[in-house]
């Protein structure tokens, strides 16, 4: 099968098996292995990328009913010499250890703020009319991202400080 | 030549002397970008041309043996290219520091989930489609899969000091209590994965693992060749926890498989393939019996376990190391039964024993400390012993008491109400504390280190699994030599470099830190030739060598590269000293009187655990290991058919790993100043598996304390605790 994807503003068209989940194309085929296989079963998080600006997980996607679609991965986000404000808080917070879950964690954040910014409530939310950065909203909101080293304070701390940087 | 170091004499603190001050410092990670943007290259990252893509086929018998492993059912299927068998390929994965090939049952079925073929294809997809429709033909034999109900056990040989039954009949206060902790596993976020190539009859494996020295050994002696024709490379592991500490089946596979094919094949575990055949922690029944005066004076300590493995593995979960040396009694008994089973083998997951056995013992303590009426930071402070209970080694360092008191004031445990009586609402409130403990070691070790100008290169077989080696690494050699660590390139992860310890049982730093400091230490003496001064009068700070009124930068004074290596090992003080790291857990929980769920309001441990090396990564691991004592007590829980033992829990929405909204922000670590001359010549201790030592019994006892009812079955989940509250 053929698919056509736009992936961090470049336009690839991949030709590929039908059962193909969007994380392989990215990861084999495309040859960007920033996002993490952990469990693919959408259980973990680890291969959260931005899917026409929403965080999905990518193994839950089959490449063919993409086509078209707009995709950023973590290396479209920023690379070591050019990290993004969240990237950078990531490191500065030791928001990471072993570092497997964290491209995930960053995709899933970076989506995530922009979700608290435009008003879109959650589970521990109050009302419907959106909610603060607490902690509380950042651990509810971030659930889908499993951390086995366990930096969870740390990746809220990260997550708090890039938001903090950018307002 | 190499620089061997035995350490039978206590060190001197050459690190607080040196002036580069960087050791102990929060400095960011310097592979911190490449973690965040995606660029560390885990194993299964990398892109070898014309590779083939291998898929486990697990056993779904329990004991037996294939007829036939089924070929022909699976060759028609588009791409795909072979289903490999062999008598080399292994069962599970290797033990911790194994060296020598894994058990390799040829048709043998020892478990259910046992890796049993490769399925080589030109895609994932079709590897993955022919492993599952690939039918296998079994002979089965019946075998016990239930750890409780077996009849096939061994039954360990007591461990004692004075006279346990003696001190027990004098006890006024007599607890007697059986607690239980399920099978747990590592569920490291990257899956074990392989990609071996070969080239002229050398085979280079890149995997996921920790202890490159020995996986190195491993290979080779399951492939039957010798050691210089292997090659492993694991720079970057994604998470380990121990499940990494051997070579893995899927390693085998990909090697085998790639030699068989003649091009390179990767071989990456599903999520499912992981929870069956990775070595699992063993699930434990603990009796814990303690007896004591009337005034908590500890008469009579008995901490007796049941554990279980699968046939041919020497590994049982020393359930009661802690409870050896924590607490002083005039009576000491342990025994271990080891439960044999039909079921995915046993092994190291972070803190083998401790993790487990300090749930049962310290949750003991605390109804000790009811039952007596006393404080439960009283009651430890009360028992603490003058040597080790068990061989009479003095103490290296212990500050436990330190942490307990300290911890106390900051938790503000001078406020605690009486049990029970604390509600906000519909939650019960309680507080619970815990003392950490776990033993320390020193691992044979070896490092080299290269000086060219004011540039340093430090080379090791030792791994990062997330615990922060490239970034201490790089301080300790940076401070030896007067070198900011930006200056100071650390190589891991490649075993055609000198040997370390690898990473687990918290020795990584302590061993592979120590070997590197030696060998820093080395290039220093050169340093000092040069510049024409006793080795004792030279300073080394940001590029510059200043001795006895000479003065030089690092850059012209070293006009061609400097080379240090050096191997250490444990020696004497290891006789003379008991080394381990202690601290105190404090934990604040709400109980939904109505649901029974728990939650943690926030947690704060206070360590002594030697020398910091860098305040941010050993934070890191601290909090890590709190977080699965959270784990442990609230959610952890793998379940398995007692009929055959197959893993019934094997993905992550089923294995319930703590995630984001099981942990609060409220997450405190506080270390307390400490040196320990008696365990390296850097005065560090382990600390990634103290984190966890002791947490979950904090918030089992916060949860008793909120309710004023017991659990004695972890995790503590909702059922559990409404039955608890049950009259």
């Amino acid at each position: 099968m053929k698919t056509t994807l736009t992936v961090n503003g470049r336009s690839h068209q991949v030709e590929h098996d039908a059962r193909r989940t969007l994380l392989d194309t990215i990861r084999d085929d495309l040859g960007l292995p920033g996002t993490k296989k952990g469990c693919d079963h959408g259980q973990c998080g680890a291969c959260t990328i931005l899917l026409n600006g929403e965080r999905v997980n990518s193994c839950l996607c089959l490449t063919a009913m993409h086509d078209g679609d707009d995709i950023t991965t973590i290396e479209g986000i920023g690379s070591p010499d050019r990290l993004s404000a969240l990237q950078k808080a990531f490191v500065e917070k030791d928001g990471y250890q072993c570092g497997y879950c964290t491209p995930g964690q960053i995709m899933s954040a970076t989506a995530m703020l922009r979700e608290v910014s435009e008003g879109a409530p959650s589970y521990v939310s109050g009302d419907l009319d959106g909610a603060a950065l607490t902690d509380a909203e950042m651990a509810e909101r971030m659930s889908g991202n499993l951390c086995r080293c366990s930096a969870y304070p740390l990746i809220r701390e990260a997550i708090l400080m890039a938001s903090e940087a950018e307002t | 030549m190499k620089d061997h170091f035995t350490m039978d004499e206590p060190q001197p603190r050459v690190l607080d002397e040196t002036k580069q001050g960087v050791i102990g410092t929060p400095m960011d990670r310097p592979d911190g970008a490449r973690k965040v943007s995606g660029t560390a290259g885990y194993a299964a990252d990398h892109k070898v041309e014309g590779m083939a893509h291998g898929v486990l086929v697990r056993a779904t018998i329990s004991r037996g043996r294939v007829t036939d492993i089924g070929r022909a059912s699976v060759m028609d299927l588009d791409g795909v290219i072979e289903v490999v068998t062999d008598p080399r390929m292994t069962r599970n994965p290797a033990q911790g520091m194994a060296g020598e090939a894994p058990v390799q049952p040829g048709d043998d079925v020892h478990y259910h989930g046992q890796p049993i073929a490769v399925v080589v294809a030109e895609t994932f997809e079709a590897a993955r489609d022919a492993a599952q429709r690939l039918v296998v033909t079994y002979r089965k034999e019946d075998a016990a899969s239930d750890p409780d109900a077996t009849p096939d056990t061994e039954v360990g040989d007591p461990e004692t000091a004075g006279d346990f039954d003696a001190a027990w009949a004098k006890a006024d206060v007599r607890l007697d209590r059986t607690y239980t902790t399920p099978s747990q596993v590592s569920a490291a976020m990257e899956p074990h994965a392989a990609i071996a190539e070969w080239t002229d009859g050398r085979v280079e494996l890149r995997s996921s693992l920790q202890m490159v020295r020995f996986n190195k050994a491993e290979l080779a002696d399951t492939l039957g060749i010798d050691a210089d024709r292997v090659r492993i490379l694991s720079p970057f592991v994604g998470g380990g926890f121990g499940s990494k500490l051997g070579l893995g089946p899927e390693a085998v596979a990909a090697a085998i498989a790639s030699e068989k094919l003649g091009r390179p094949v990767r071989v990456v575990m599903s999520r499912q393939n992981v929870f069956d055949a990775v070595l699992r922690r063993s699930e434990t029944r603990q009796r814990v019996r303690l007896g004591a005066s009337k005034d908590g004076q500890l008469l009579a300590l008995s901490h007796d376990d049941r554990v279980s493995n699968l046939d041919g593995e020497g590994f049982a979960e020393p359930v009661s190391q802690a409870s050896q040396f924590l607490y002083r009694a005039d009576g000491l008994s342990f025994t271990q039964t080891v439960a044999r089973i039909a079921a995915t083998p046993a092994g190291s997951v972070r803190a083998p024993g401790e993790a487990v056995g300090m749930v049962a013992l310290e949750a003991a303590m605390d109804e000790l400390a009811d039952e007596l009426g006393v404080d439960p930071v009283e009651l430890r402070l009360n028992n603490l012993p003058d040597t080790h209970p068990m061989d009479g080694r003095a103490f290296s360092t212990r500050r436990l008491a330190d942490c307990l008191q300290d911890g106390a004031a900051r938790f503000g445990w001078a406020d605690r109400w009486t049990r029970g009586t604390r509600r906000e609402g519909d939650w019960l409130i309680g507080m619970g504390v815990a003392s950490a403990a776990r033993s320390n070691m020193l691992v044979k070790s070896a490092a080299r280190v290269r000086l060219q100008g004011d540039r340093a290169v430090v080379e090791t077989d030792m791994t990062d699994i997330g615990t922060g080696t490239y970034a201490i690494l790089s301080q300790i050699a940076g401070e030896m030599l007067g070198l900011s660590p930006d200056r100071v390139d650390v190589r891991l992860g490649d075993s055609d470099l000198p040997g370390a310890s690898g990473s687990g049982g918290s020795f990584g730093a302590s061993s592979a830190g120590s070997a590197t400091f030696l060998a820093a230490k080395r290039i220093r003496r050169d340093i000092a030739r040069k510049l024409g001064c006793p080795e004792d009068a030279l300073t080394l700070q940001n590029g510059r060598a200043r001795g006895d009124n000479r003065e030089a930068d690092l850059s012209e004074l070293i006009d061609q590269e400097l080379v240090g290596e050096a191997e250490i090992e444990a020696g004497k003080t290891d006789e003379s000293h008991f080394s381990a790291g202690f601290g105190a857990h404090f934990a604040e929980v709400a109980v939904n009187e109505w649901t029974g769920e728990v939650r943690v309001r926030r947690m704060l441990a206070v360590m002594s655990m030697g020398r910091i090396l860098n305040e941010k990564t050993a934070r890191s691991q601290a909090l890590g290991g709190m977080i699965w004592g959270i784990g442990t007590a609230l959610t952890e829980e793998v379940q398995s058919d007692a009929r055959d033992g197959h893993v019934v829990t094997r993905d992550l929405a089923n294995y319930h790993v703590p995630s984001h909204a099981d942990v609060p922000g409220d997450m405190q670590v506080v270390f307390l100043e400490e040196r320990d001359d008696w365990a390296n010549p850097i005065q560090t201790k382990g600390i990634g598996e103290l984190g966890i030592s002791g947490a979950g019994a904090a918030v089992i006892n916060a949860i008793s304390h909120a309710t004023g009812h017991r659990t004695y079955d972890c995790p503590a989940l909702p059922d559990r605790v409404i039955s608890s509250l049950a009259p």
